[in-house]
């Protein structure tokens, strides 16, 4: 056994959200502990430390994965987002509060995608990047899209019209950005 | 929960993975995905002093997709192995089989070659390692070696891998042409694991069968595979009596009971999920005559 006293510790730095962090932690600090406890940043949730429901999901270099199934040690140079990183995406755009927010930001907003919030973060990430796959699912897509995350609020039914409603503002603001530069 | 302390090693080629297990052996642990492995140390069912974390070393991180087989180093991760269309042509099953792994957030880290060296007979690629008659190709402080799956499963979550191996890669053999193959499970929820799940290969010559074979997920103790070329070879796969297949299925299979199923509702389920697999199988076999490509 390693003796607790004398754990070792290890310098990591990891991209977030455009930014290098860099925190001194031991070995088995978890990436989601890291981005929660580390560098405070609490927008990532914890709920079951073994992957089952997806709370904790971030973006490791785009595409989403368990943060409480990583350890920061290995996140070493990668690139993470998390939830607070969605307003800085490009097609972010301010909102009736003054926040920007991105196309599934505003749609779980509009379409009531959220009760309590808790399972939100790890929502948000996962139809993120799911929607840079298929711009435009299907209401059966949107439901398989979101089977990895559990909502104890059970919104489900508002969870995929907001997928889909996300789709529509992505398009809408894709089409925006391309009028824009054109 | 949290994991207990260790010391993480984080050697950059097979070589150097390889001294560092030799040093740390039974105390040691490899992390390759870690979408079995943390779960299992955040818990604290078990707490290795060391982990060798197998994400930075070069070279195994490749799909070869050859004449004979697909090959997939230690670090693809499923979704890379899902996506490869080279992968997906020379062997579809591969894919068939991988999008019922866990869900994409966790097929995105998780690798193919870990989840065979984790040996849950609940996973779907052992199953598959086990029905293409693939093999792993190890290394160790005693030189390289070579494990075909019959001799890799060796009892639930064990496998023949000495604890200061490396599984390097796995080789998954394309099938004889005239093959064609399903997939079909039975989950909770799409991603969670099967109650029940087979996987069917079938060959089909001059319009009759002459090779039927199947694997199983969730439903035997360790991968194995289930040769029916005596049930229903020498039939053309619209008249096979595949009620006999499925009956052999049932009688093959051990499957045990938890809270989500019975072991009587399990075997059931793999029975008539055999029977649509095989059947599937047979049937596009017989439409793409000769072809392996299906
Ligand atoms: C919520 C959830 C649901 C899941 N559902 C499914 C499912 O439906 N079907 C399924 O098949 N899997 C499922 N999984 C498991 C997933 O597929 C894992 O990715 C896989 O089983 C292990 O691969 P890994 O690379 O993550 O391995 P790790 O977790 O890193 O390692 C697993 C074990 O294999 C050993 N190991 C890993 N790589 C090597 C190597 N190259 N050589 C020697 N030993 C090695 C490790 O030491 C460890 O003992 C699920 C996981 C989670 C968290
Ligand atoms: S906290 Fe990571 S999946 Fe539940
Ligand atoms: S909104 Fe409360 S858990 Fe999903």
């Amino acid at each position: 056994m390693t003796d607790m006293t004398t754990e070792q510790v290890h310098d990591v730095t990891v991209n977030v959200n455009g930014v290098p962090r860099t925190a001194t932690v031991p070995a088995r600090r978890l990436l989601s502990d890291f981005l929660r406890h580390d560098l405070e940043l609490t927008g990532t949730h914890v709920g079951c430390e073994h992957g089952v429901c997806g709370a904790c999901t971030v973006l490791l270099d785009g595409k989403p994965m368990r943060s409480c199934l990583m350890f920061a040690v290995t996140a070493q140079d990668h690139r993470i987002t998390t939830v607070e990183g969605l307003c800085d995406a490009p097609d972010a755009r301010p909102c009736a509060t003054g926040e920007r927010m991105n196309p599934a930001q505003q749609a779980f907003a509009e379409c009531h995608g959220l009760q309590c919030g808790f399972c939100t973060p790890g929502f948000l990430t996962t139809v993120t990047a799911y929607l840079e796959e298929n711009p435009s699912p299907s209401q059966e897509e949107a439901r398989e899209a979101i089977s990895g995350n559990l909502c104890r609020c059970t919104g489900y039914q508002n969870i995929v019209k907001s997928v889909l409603r996300a789709a529509e503002i992505r398009t809408e603001r894709l089409e925006e950005n391309a009028g824009e530069s054109a | 929960m949290k994991p207990a302390p260790f010391v993480h090693h984080a050697p950059r080629s097979v070589e150097e993975a390889v001294s560092v297990l030799a040093q740390v052996g039974h105390d040691g642990k490899i992390l390759a995905g870690g979408q079995s492995l943390i779960p299992v140390l955040n818990m604290r069912l078990a707490s290795p002093a060391h982990l060798v974390d197998i994400n930075r070393v070069t070279g195994i991180d490749q799909v070869e997709v050859g004449d004979d087989a697909v090959r997939v180093g230690a670090l693809v991760r499923h979704a890379e192995l899902e996506y490869h269309e080279g992968a997906y042509a020379a062997l579809p099953l591969l894919r068939q089989a991988l999008v019922n792994v866990a869900h994409p957030a966790i097929r995105n880290r998780g690798t193919t070659v870990g989840s065979i060296a984790h040996a849950d007979a609940a996973g779907e690629m052992p199953a598959i390692l086990a029905l293409t008659g693939g093999v792993v190709e190890a290394t160790g402080p005693r030189g390289a070696r070579e494990i075909a799956a019959v001799d890799f499963f060796q009892g639930p979550l064990e496998t023949s891998l000495a604890e200061d191996e490396l599984a390097v890669a796995v080789r998954f053999p394309r099938f004889a042409p005239g093959t064609a193959t399903a997939f079909a499970e039975s989950a909770r929820r799409h991603g969670d694991y099967a109650l029940a799940g087979v996987a069917a290969a079938v060959t089909v010559r001059d319009g009759v069968i002459t090779d039927a074979r199947s694997s199983f997920v969730s439903v035997t103790d360790v991968p194995s595979v289930l040769d029916l070329t005596d049930v229903v070879g020498g039939s053309e796969p619209g008249t096979a009596d595949w009620a006999a297949a499925a009956e052999a299925v049932r009688a093959h299979v051990e499957p045990e009971a938890d809270i989500h199923a019975t072991a009587d509702y399990r075997r059931m389920l793999a029975g008539e999920l055999a029977r649509r697999v095989l059947c599937q199988a047979a049937e596009n076999a017989a439409t793409t005559k000769g072809s392996s490509d299906r």
